[in-house]
């Protein structure tokens, strides 16, 4: 078993945290405050072209593989969250989505902008009376000839405002049984008529980021826009939530290892009582978890994008590595805020705003509620995975890096 | 006979670079020693005022090259000029000042005359009868000590403000031999064709005092009550990367490791946090003072007096002072 | 038209420091990087490659040992052509004066070389005298600090630029082939690109020995050497800290520092 990073990977993750270090960390901060979204970062690693990082050539990506794309989304949360954000929705749970259920037509249509950074990806599940009950959604989709005419509110979306691609989830079928059957999944244009959007605002974190809804009122979406089958649209909302959480996974452990980096700089200047601070034992103990979850999260994302690379279904073991981490990073954030004493709660450091980003995480994406139920349902045999019509494609470095 | 020093003494449109008075202190220290001459060596057009200054500084010799050939410093005809008067009067030593010219000056004689170069020193002393350069690398981190052991002259390159000026002595007498440039103008292929230079104020790298903004400045208007202390004392404006990169002042202000390094008396390190890679800039200074509203700054550990609190209170407040005080 | 960008390894500038009684520097696990100063260099040329087209060829040149890898492979993926690395157990211990003397055999070697680029100085040595004494060697035309390539002509073989010295920027007319020497504010370096670094990390690197650039013994390493490095050591540890002032007003603090900075005699 080799636990070696490539060189590659090591480069990449260098290029991504060099990127974020010099152009978002030193105005991270007035973003934050303001609760203006940072878009300007956004159109940044389109040119860099980490918005198509996992993406293969010919869809228009730079055609590196899952792990890279865990690597980055390490580096970017480690300065901010908002910009990991970006990433989880627009390559983890749409364009990754297009990729494992899209027509060869729709990957050229959608994809292929969407990797080259030309057109912004987000995900309308989620309502305002359906978050952890995905399957009450209440956005209906009424077939009309060759169209679908599609009503209804998504909230919690984020990039609402920013993104031209939305991946939304409708009842098709108001009559099936289970409620879950009648969902199906379309690729929603921002240029459609009767498609507004907005941002929310005072949320406690991701302040630098949009997040809103997207509101359709008789929107006349085409039926080559359905992504998948009438009736598939559940499971595809779910298997795109594979990838997802796994950004998220990996979005935290960069997180649990700011704070630990913040939290070892400050236990090595501060003194009190006649000696730095990191020589007290209660310290010593809020460091030593931060140290142990950053490697036990590193290794579940890790694992979960090897088996991405090798093609095999990966839903628990993504679901434990978003789980793991995202608790982790709330404690070790909290912790950082407590090591940093009074001035861990002011705006001055860093800590405060990873305590308030690292909350987010624990809700979104599967409520650390709902990833113990899975867990627990997987472990007891009461759930097992059954295959899908489309799976993710595993990682082929020649097939991924061919230009047609 | 001792072994003389000899001492490049740099000149711009006519004015000597002052780094070149304090090799030529230094170099009259090391006389003590070498027991030889210190011959200054004059280059430019319409100079001869400077072979004067450079006996009064304490040169007991100066070679006087008065050519159009020479009016802009320009390597070809500078190295191939020292060069050649170094083979005929073979120096022990070779200063020069480490400014940018002399850092170029410096390792292209080396070339030609096949010997060492030391860029950048910082001290130079005799030890036990060698002569021992110090030198700051690694961003001033570490230092490191260098000797040429064999090869002569030994070159060495100052950094200027590490030795101190001397006091001209109107009085001193001293030998001017004119010589002839080596190089004739067909046959130097670099043409200068312009310069402009940058908007007056002292030039960070000579200044005795600096004021210096960082990120806490806020913004381009922010250097205003900087710019004003540093008019009241005579002091150059720095800056510290995070105000250059931000757009609010010129990178020709910038101190540090990727911008100038300085060594005045007195620094002024307002709104800066004192990053390594700033304090690699200015950590010879010598007396730090530092206002910031952060206590834990690492600048603070570097400073001799510390203020903490609002630039924006006490920047006005030491122009007020000092104003009284210097009678302005 | 063949561009040479030359280049070294250096250890982070973040880096915690330590020196032993031996003298050996030590900077723990930080990484070794490409020398911060010469990103501008490789940039520059890859700027002058895009320029005329993509005709020009971008080699990156290192005398190091293994180390040196990793700041070829960074240019490499920034966009240089190849990259060459030389190096010779008998180059150890090099000054300045033995360094450029390899690294102008290499260019020899190379043949055609119309423009050499470097950074304005390696990080952890600080000398900036290599790209003087290269350009001294081989008689290419000594373009130091230079701030901006204001008209390069393959053709006409002429290169104009600004260099920026301390009273203001010269310009400055030479022939080809030049050398050099860039400073910051040239260009932004650009990122290392995904398929760049893809290109970097399967690259061969031929590494050119002392015999295979026909380097004299006794002008490489420490035989060619002037220079002697003695001791290296931390400077002296002021104790301490700062004297905080400390007052009702800021113009009390501001009269007491005063005070202070008068008694220095820095005023």
């Amino acid at each position: 078993m080799d636990f070696e990073l490539t060189e590659e990977h090591k480069m990449i993750a260098r290029m991504v945290r060099d990127f974020a270090e010099k152009e978002v960390a030193p105005y991270i901060k007035e973003y934050d405050r303001a609760h203006k979204p940072f878009t300007k970062a956004i159109y940044r690693m389109a040119e860099l072209g980490i918005l198509g990082i996992c993406i293969p050539v010919r869809y228009g990506g730079q055609g590196m593989d899952y792990i890279s794309l865990g690597l980055a989304c390490e580096e970017l949360e480690r300065v901010d969250s908002s910009l990991r954000v970006v990433l989880s929705v627009h390559v983890g749970l749409n364009s990754l989505g297009l990729l494992q259920w899209g027509t060869e037509e729709q990957k050229q249509r959608f994809l292929v902008p969407q990797a080259r950074g030309e057109r912004f990806a987000a995900y309308a599940l989620t309502e305002p009376g359906a978050g952890s009950d995905a399957a009450a959604l209440a956005t209906t989709a009424r077939r009309e000839g060759d169209v679908y005419i599609l009503n209804g509110e998504k909230m919690w979306i984020s990039l609402a405002s920013v993104a031209h691609n939305f991946l939304v989830f409708a009842v098709t079928d108001p009559q099936a049984k289970p409620r879950h059957r009648g969902i199906t999944a379309f690729i929603v244009e921002r240029e459609m008529k009767g498609v507004t959007t907005g941002d929310i605002h005072g949320k406690m974190g991701v302040r630098a980021g949009s997040t809103g809804w997207i509101a359709m009122e008789d929107v006349e979406v085409p039926v080559e826009n359905r992504l998948g089958e009438e009736g598939e649209g559940f499971k595809i909302a779910m298997s795109c939530l594979d990838n997802g959480r796994y950004t998220i996974g990996a979005g935290a452990t960069g997180l649990i290892r700011a704070c630990l980096e913040a939290s070892v700089k400050y236990a090595r200047e501060r003194k009190t009582f006649g000696k730095e601070i990191g020589q007290h034992q209660l310290i010593q103990r809020m460091i030593a978890h931060m140290r142990r979850d950053y490697e036990i999260a590193r290794l579940l994302y890790l694992r979960a994008g090897w088996l991405k690379n090798q093609g095999i279904r990966n839903t628990w073991q993504t679901s434990l590595a978003k789980w793991f981490a995202t608790e982790a990073s709330f404690a070790a954030a909290s912790n950082a805020v407590q090591i940093h004493g009074a001035y861990g709660y002011s705006d001055e450091y860093d800590v405060e705003r990873y305590l308030r980003n690292s909350k987010g995480a624990c809700i979104y994406e599967g409520t650390s509620q709902i990833h113990e139920i899975i867990q627990a349902q997987y472990a007891l045999g009461y759930r097992e995975d059954r295959p899908l019509r489309c799976e993710l494609p595993a990682y082929d470095p020649e097939e991924w890096q061919r230009e047609a | 006979m001792g072994k003389d020093i000899f001492v490049w003494v740099e000149q711009f449109h006519g004015q000597a670079a002052i780094p070149s008075w304090e090799a030529i202190g230094a170099a009259r220290q090391l006389s003590e020693t070498l027991g030889g001459q210190v011959c200054a060596c004059v280059f430019g057009e319409g100079v001869e005022g400077l072979a004067k200054e450079a006996i009064a500084y304490g040169a007991d010799k100066v070679f006087l090259a008065d050519d159009p050939t020479l009016a802009d410093f320009r390597v070809e005809p500078y190295a191939a000029l020292l060069a050649h008067l170094a083979k005929e009067h073979q120096p022990e030593v070779i200063l020069i000042g480490a400014t940018s010219r002399g850092r170029d000056l410096g390792p292209a004689v080396a070339v030609d005359l096949e010997t060492g170069c030391v860029a950048d020193c910082t001290a130079l002393e005799f030890e036990d009868g060698k002569l021992v350069a110090t030198r700051p690398i690694y961003a001033g981190k570490l230092l490191s000590t260098c000797t040429i052991p064999e090869r002569r002259p030994a070159i060495f390159t100052i950094r200027p403000r590490a030795f101190a000026k001397p006091d001209p002595d109107e009085g001193r007498q001293g030998e001017v031999i004119s010589v002839e440039p080596v190089l004739k103008e067909e046959e130097i292929t670099c043409k200068v064709t312009g310069f402009e230079e940058t908007e007056g104020g002292v030039s960070l790298t000579d200044a005795a005092i600096i004021v210096s903004g960082g990120r806490g400045v806020g913004g381009p208007e922010g250097f205003e009550p900087i710019r004003e202390l540093a008019e009241v004392l005579g002091a150059a404006v720095g800056a510290s990367r995070a105000a250059v990169d931000a757009g609010w002042i010129p990178y020709e202000h910038q101190v540090g490791q990727t911008g100038k390094t300085v060594s005045p008396d007195l620094y002024i390190a307002c709104g800066i946090s004192g990053a390594i890679q700033h304090q690699a800039g200015m950590r010879t200074s010598k007396v730090i003072v530092a206002i910031n509203k952060d206590p834990e700054a690492p600048i603070f550990q570097l400073a001799h007096y510390g203020i903490v609190g609002d630039l924006f209170k006490y920047v006005p407040a030491l122009t007020k002072v000092l104003k009284e005080r210097l009678g302005k | 038209m063949h561009i040479v960008v030359c280049t070294k390894q250096t250890p982070d500038s973040a880096a915690k420091l330590t020196v032993d009684e031996a003298g050996n520097v030590s900077w723990g696990d930080s990484p070794i990087i490409i020398n911060p100063w010469d990103e501008y260099a490789v940039e520059e040329a890859i700027l002058i490659k895009e320029r005329f087209n993509g005709e020009p060829k971008v080699t990156v040149l290192s005398m190091g040992p293994e180390e040196a890898l990793e700041a070829l492979k960074h240019a490499i993926a920034m966009g240089c052509d190849e990259g060459i690395r030389v190096w010779d157990e008998a180059f150890e211990n090099s000054d300045t004066l033995a360094t450029s003397y390899v690294l102008a055999k290499a260019i020899e070697k190379m043949g055609d070389v119309d423009l050499i680029l470097f950074g304005k100085s390696a990080i952890d040595s600080q000398t900036g005298q290599v790209p003087m004494e290269v350009a001294r060697r081989l008689g290419f035309s000594p373009l130091t600090y230079v701030i901006k390539i204001v008209e390069l002509d393959f053709e006409g073989r002429t290169i104009t630029v600004e260099r920026l010295l301390e009273q203001g920027r010269q310009v400055v007319k030479a022939p080809l082939p030049a050398v050099i020497g860039t400073v910051k504010g040239i260009n932004e370096p650009r990122y290392p690109s995904f398929m760049g670094i893809r290109k970097a990390t399967r690259a061969q690197y031929p590494v050119w020995t002392g015999a295979d650039i026909g380097a004299e013994p006794e002008k490489a390493g420490a035989a060619g050497s002037g220079v002697r490095w003695e001791r290296i050591f931390p400077p002296p540890v002021r104790e301490g800290g700062a004297e905080i002032i400390e007052a009702e007003t800021p113009e009390e603090a501001a009269r007491i520092l005063v005070d202070k900075l008068m008694a220095e005699k820095v005023i």
